[in-house]
Order: C-alpha cells, then sequence, then structure tokens
C-alpha cells in the first residue's frame, strides 16, 4: 500500500513530474496525431449516412467525444482542485489550471457542434433543456475559474480561490452528465442508428470510440505541456522575485 | 483516364455535398478544426516563450555566480 500510495505521490513533487511528464510527452504527442487524423478519416469516409438523419450524423463523431472531454475536464479538475486544497501540492492546483482553458475549448465544440446538429434534427439551434443549460453554465465557471486565475497576483491565493469556485461549479458538471437520466429531455443519449438492442450500430460504434480515445490522447499531450508551462512558469516568477530582493 | 478523373472528381463533390447538409457538417468540423487548433498554437507558444524566459534567467544567474 505505502508503495501504491508513494508512487502517486511522486507526480505532485514538481521535479519527479517533470521528469515523468518529460519521458511520456513524445509518445503521446505522436500517438494523439496519429489516432485524430485515422479517426477523422474513418468518421468522414468510413461511415455511413443514417437512414433518418442522413449525413449529419457525422457531427457526433465530434460531438459526442468533446462533449466527453468536457465533462470529465472538468471532474478531473475537481479531483485536482480538492487534492490541493487538502494536500497542498502545488502541481495538484496546476493540473486543474493547465486542465481548464482546454476543458472551456471542448466546452465550446460541444456545444457549436451541437448546435448545428440540433437544427436539422430537432428544427432548433439550441433549447432550454437540462442537459444544455447544464453545459452552459459549467462553461461559465470553466471561465470564471480561469478570470480568477488571472485576476489574483499570488498564485498560492489565486489557486485556492479558484478551486473553491471549481467545487462549486462540480455541481453543473455532474448534472450534464446525468441530467438526461433524472429529467425527460430533448437531448437524447443514442437514439441514432440504434438496433433492436438498443446500441449504437457497429459502424458508427467503432468509429465513435476510437475518436473518444483519439480526444482523451489530445488531450493528456495538451494537459501535459500545460502543467509543464506552469511548473516552469512559478519557477521563473520564484527566480525573479529572488533577485529583485 | 479523362473519365476516370471525371468519375473521381464526381465522387469527391458528393463527399463534399455530404447529402445536402454540407452547411451543418463543414462549419461543425471547421469550428472542431479552429478550437483545437488554437489550444494546440497557444499551448505550444506559452510553453516555448516560458522556456526561453527560464532558460535566461538561470543562465544570468549562473553567470553571476
Amino acid at each position: 500500500m505505502a508503495i501504491v500510495s508513494n508512487s502517486f505521490w511522486t507526480f505532485a513533487n514538481p521535479h519527479n513530474f517533470m521528469r515523468l511528464s518529460g519521458a511520456v510527452l513524445p509518445g503521446v504527442t505522436v500517438a494523439a496525431v496519429v489516432t485524430m487524423v485515422i479517426g477523422l478519416a474513418w468518421s468522414l469516409l468510413g461511415t455511413p449516412p443514417d437512414y433518418q438523419q442522413g449525413e449529419t450524423v457525422k457531427i457526433m463523431f465530434i460531438h459526442v467525444p468533446a462533449a466527453v472531454l468536457a465533462i470529465n475536464t472538468y471532474m478531473l479538475m475537481v479531483v485536482a482542485s480538492l487534492i490541493g486544497l487538502i494536500r497542498g501540492h502545488p502541481v495538484s492546483h496546476l493540473v486543474a489550471k493547465s486542465a481548464a482553458p482546454i476543458g472551456a475549448g471542448f466546452t465550446v465544440i460541444a456545444i457549436v457542434t451541437g448546435a448545428l446538429w440540433g437544427h436539422p434534427t430537432w428544427g432548433a439551434y439550441w433549447v432550454w433543456d437540462a442537459r444544455l443549460t447544464s453545459i452552459l453554465l459549467m462553461l461559465f465557471f470553466y471561465l470564471g475559474y480561469i478570470a480568477l486565475w488571472n485576476a489574483i497576483e499570488d498564485p498560492n491565493r489565486a489557486a485556492e480561490l479558484a478551486a473553491v469556485l471549481c467545487l462549486f461549479g462540480s455541481v453543473f458538471a455532474v448534472l450534464s452528465r446525468y441530467a438526461v437520466q433524472f429529467w425527460s429531455t430533448l437531448h437524447q443519449g443514442t437514439s441514432i442508428g440504434v438496433t433492436a438492442g438498443g446500441a449504437l450500430n457497429d459502424a458508427y460504434f467503432y468509429p465513435l470510440a476510437f475518436m473518444i480515445v483519439a480526444h482523451y490522447l489530445v488531450f493528456i499531450a495538451l494537459l501535459l505541456t500545460g502543467v509543464r508551462t506552469e511548473i516552469r512558469a512559478r519557477r521563473l516568477r520564484s527566480l525573479r522575485l529572488q533577485s529583485a530582493v | 483516364m479523362e473519365r476516370m478523373r471525371g468519375a473521381m472528381s464526381e465522387s469527391w463533390a458528393e463527399f463534399f455535398a455530404m447529402g445536402g447538409f454540407a452547411s451543418y457538417v463543414w462549419p461543425a468540423y471547421g469550428a472542431f478544426a479552429a478550437i483545437l487548433g488554437g489550444l494546440i498554437l497557444h499551448g505550444v507558444r506559452r510553453n516555448r516563450a516560458i522556456r526561453r524566459e527560464l532558460d535566461a534567467v538561470e543562465a544570468r544567474r549562473r553567470s553571476q555566480r
């Protein structure tokens, strides 16, 4: 047990994080680029039009992964913020900080692609149903979180206040995911190209699953790069403060 | 050959038409590419800028010692 927890907490040490992330980043980046290129080609060229929705089903291959990443990035920020608040590890806060713009980006992608999918299939770009509304509120929490970091000069204080704000927003991240189960919303789960079993047809399932993996790899590459930048920025700040004294 | 090229460009035209939904599918993929591209560009640029500054400050500290 001690070995497991030790190996996890070594990531909390900035020096260890730089060493370990530096070792895996090139591989992750290559994997991300390759899977994304293959995934895009598969989605656009290798999938049939849906018998009801026609070619608008192609939007699914970017909308669903973006929505999954949008929500899970927020969940990751909640966990990182909690660890940061409880154990006081600086890298933990920097993980949350670096994840925020990426998560906000995926949220915007999910909303824009959802609108462009919604108009031809539902007849409306936007509806105020539970899932869409909670996703929009989650986006505001992402933006508020980023703004708070930028507004406060002292990084330790910024980290703690932003972490608290992040925890409040977790309600909307949870609602974004489970709203479909709580209320009957216009937003369906997987109703496109359904088979008798109620699952997504294989012709859509495999490229979609592949695209979700591709999005995760892109996310990890972006996140590691971001955290490495933040660790260097922190070191830069402390060096400047030292030389100013 | 000429006919083959004609068939090729016809199938590409069909691909870009997206069954009449081109005005939804391509803007969606465009927004995806623009936002993801922006995130990547921003991440790489900021990383490079901070790294350069840090290297400069550390080099200055070494030379002062």
